[in-house]
């Protein structure tokens, strides 16, 4: 890639990218592999998002959901909850979206030698952690552990199950937890601080990367605390509305954040933690 | 001949001042009276100003009245600020084509011709530079503001009658001008029509250089030093910019939230006129040809949809809107960007339909500093 390929016509326009690939998770969940038609975007790290454009329907973030520096397509795991999402999540092999980014701050993954890592994920949580996930499985560390834990409503909403089952195989220390079971289901049933009552190391000098409703990041902060884990080593990803994904609209503010801009993945201490307890920030 | 750093120039000069401007292709935007306010229109010639015409402001209220004392510049602000010569209401940011399945995006331009701020206040400049601090701050700045401020000729004319509603001297914004213009004019009391005119940038005295001028003397200049001592003096609101980011970070659950809650309309009407409010949202639309358009368009922390995620508003009381605004203003304004959000125009108080006073909520907090809400909320979020 050279560098004139990154040129863009100016910070709003985006590049057109099409879908070589799609994969229905589940019943409202889709997974989008996209290749640039003409103008890729700079290289990305996990936990950055884009702005993906449904042509004529509208624009909104989307985290990034393949790991850095893969070969191949770029993937984006996509809720279908509104008109945009539901235009990008049906959109067919050989559509063209829109795509500006990489934007916001990233899970820190070359920080995460010679220490331990607890990943805590609620529902589509995994999206923007998916890639940090495989990074971390594929390149296994002998003074690493890294343990994860999931929490889903339904057992049918749990995303990338043959994933996970494979993150296992690699050495991962995988744990899932559904809130309300189905006849079908054998495992763990509770919130996925139920899961979190142990761990199988120290949890001080062990980082925490979180994400999932506010609520759920707030509970499993709270017990990564109780096992030790220091509030600077816990990151969560935070969400707000988000109009241009580049410091310039104003609308994902959260305090002190531009959450484009200083997030989405910030320390939950000193400051994420009084924000994500307190209503209407 | 190396030209003097001030000039005194007449009511002609003016007049020539404007045509100078136009001479080299700028578009001049001036204050002119229209729909009972003084307001920025093109201006051809000193004419158009508003000689004579003073303004009176209150919360919530604002007045014009006219005497025959000549002044051109015997007003404070109206409504409108400059924010919409450089930051549009509407702009469109790309066009989209579509064939079969494949689509063609192109960039639209912004070509407006060069603009001369023509007797913007003080405070105005100081917003300005605000403004350009988020919107030519950022990362990828934003081109159409990033070019309109580069290419803008700023005029800015110091106060001589602040408004009832003016609190420039506490956020350090007026009324005197100290930098960020091309020209400074200062409108010198006594025999009316005297202009002192201040050089700020090479571009001010290349088109001053067209008008009829004399150097200004030591007691032109004393003349100046009294009418913005008469200024600073007339201006009694206070806000205490240098705690305000702490009090108000410190009292997020303060009584005083549910008292204003309890006046505010959410009518949005203080982002309008504020000169350095920045929200903007985008829409897409698709026109029968199949083009589609993406447009930005200012936005307000006022209303619902702001704050719109996942199927609902985080921010949904009045409350929580007003602490939002208010904080962002003059609190955590200064944590995202280093600088206070607020020039202190007073325009937020004026043209607010329920005359709240964003100084008045700060003192009134400041007041009870640390006091918090008796009854617990209701319900958390999870958004
Ligand atoms: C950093 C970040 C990462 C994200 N990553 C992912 C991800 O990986 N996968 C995923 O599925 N989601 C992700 N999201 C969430 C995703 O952006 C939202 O779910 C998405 O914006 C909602 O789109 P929609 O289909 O509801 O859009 P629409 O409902 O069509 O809305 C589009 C925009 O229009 C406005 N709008 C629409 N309806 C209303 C209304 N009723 N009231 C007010 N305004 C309205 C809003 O501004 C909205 O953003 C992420 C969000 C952020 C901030
Ligand atoms: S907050 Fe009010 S006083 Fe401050 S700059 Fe905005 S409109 Fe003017
Ligand atoms: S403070 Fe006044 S102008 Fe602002 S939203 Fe409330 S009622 Fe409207
Ligand atoms: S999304 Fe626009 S400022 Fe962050």
């Amino acid at each position: 890639m050279t560098e004139t390929e990154h040129v863009s016509p100016g910070p709003f326009v985006p590049s057109r990218y099409r879908v070589v690939d799609r994969k229905t998770e589940n019943s409202d969940i889709t997974t989008l592999w996209l290749e640039p038609v003409d103008r890729p975007i700079a290289p990305f790290k996990a936990g950055q998002f884009n702005m993906l454009t449904a042509f004529g329907v509208g624009e909104v973030a989307i985290s990034i959901s393949s790991a850095p520096g893969a070969p191949g397509a770029i993937e984006h795991t996509v809720r279908d909850v509104g008109a945009v999402s539901h235009a990008l999540a049906s959109s067919q092999i050989g559509d063209v979206v829109g795509l500006r980014g990489p934007f916001g701050t990233d899970w820190g993954l070359e920080s995460l030698t010679g220490c331990n890592v607890v990943v805590v994920v609620g529902g589509i949580g995994l999206a923007p952690l998916r890639g940090a996930m495989r990074y971390l499985a594929e390149n296994p560390a002998p003074d690493r552990k890294v343990v994860l834990r999931v929490g889903a409503r339904l057992p049918d909403q749990i995303v990338f199950p043959e994933e996970m089952e494979r993150w296992r195989e690699m050495g991962v220390d995988v744990e899932v937890t559904v809130d309300v079971a189905d006849a079908a289901w054998t495992g763990h049933v509770g919130v996925v601080t139920q899961i979190l009552t142990e761990l199988p190391f120290d949890g001080a000098g062990a980082v925490a990367l979180v994400c999932g409703p506010e609520i759920m990041m707030r509970f499993s902060a709270r017990s990564l605390i109780d096992l030790g884990v220091s509030p600077e080593n816990i990151r969560v990803s935070l969400e707000r509305n988000m109009q241009c994904g580049i410091a310039l609209c104003g609308h994902c503010q959260l305090g002190p954040f531009l959450l484009c801009r200083d997030g989405p993945v910030v320390p939950y201490a000193p400051l994420a933690a009084e924000l994500i307890t307190e209503i209407e920030r | 001949m190396p030209s003097p750093d001030a000039v005194v120039i007449d009511a002609n000069g003016v007049d020539s001042l404007i045509t100078s401007l136009r001479a080299q292709g700028f578009r001049v935007m001036g204050p002119v009276v229209a729909n009972g306010a003084i307001v920025h229109r093109e201006i051809r010639a000193a004419k158009q100003l508003p000689v004579g015409w003073h303004d009176e402001q209150e919360p919530g209220s604002y007045r014009l009245s006219h005497g025959d004392d000549g002044e051109m510049f015997g007003w404070a602000v109206g409504p409108e600020s400059f924010k919409q010569s450089v930051f549009p209401s509407r702009s469109v940011l790309w066009r989209a084509r579509r064939d079969g399945q494949d689509l063609a995006v192109e960039a639209t331009g912004d070509d407006v011709a060069p603009e001369a701020f023509f007797g913007a206040r003080p405070c105005e400049v100081a917003a300005l530079k605000v403004l350009g601090g988020v919107l030519a701050g950022a990362a990828s700045p934003d081109p159409v503001f990033t070019r309109r401020r580069e290419t803008a000729f700023v005029v800015t004319v110091e106060c001589g009658r602040p408004a009832a509603t003016c609190f420039c001297t506490s956020m350090g914004s007026g009324p005197g001008a100290a930098a960020d213009f091309d020209l400074a004019l200062t409108e010198l009391a006594g025999p009316s029509g005297r202009f002192l005119v201040r050089v700020g940038s090479e571009r001010g005295a290349a088109v001053l250089a067209g008008v009829a001028s004399r150097p200004a003397t030591a007691e032109d200049h004393r003349a100046r030093d009294e009418v913005l001592g008469h200024a600073v003096a007339a201006i009694s609101r206070t806000l205490d910019a240098e705690a305000a980011p702490g009090l108000l970070a410190r009292n997020l659950e303060h009584p005083r939230w549910d008292d204003v809650a309890g006046r505010c309309l959410a009518c949005g009407n203080c982002t309008l006129v504020c000169p350095t409010c920045f929200c903007a949202a985008v829409e897409e639309t698709t026109d029968l040809a199949g083009t589609v358009e993406e447009t930005r368009r200012w936005d307000t922390c006022f209303d619902l949809a702001h704050s719109y995620l996942h199927g609902g508003s985080v921010r949904v009381s009045t409350r929580s809107r007003y602490r939002q605004w208010m904080t962002h203003k003059l609190s955590t304004w200064v944590d995202q960007f280093g600088n206070s959000g607020c020039v202190g125009c007073g325009r937020c108080i004026t043209w607010c339909p329920a005359g709240i006073d964003i100084t008045e909520e700060c003192a009134a907090i400041a007041a009870s500093d640390g006091a918090v809400k008796t009854s617990e909320p209701t319900a958390v979020r999870d958004r």
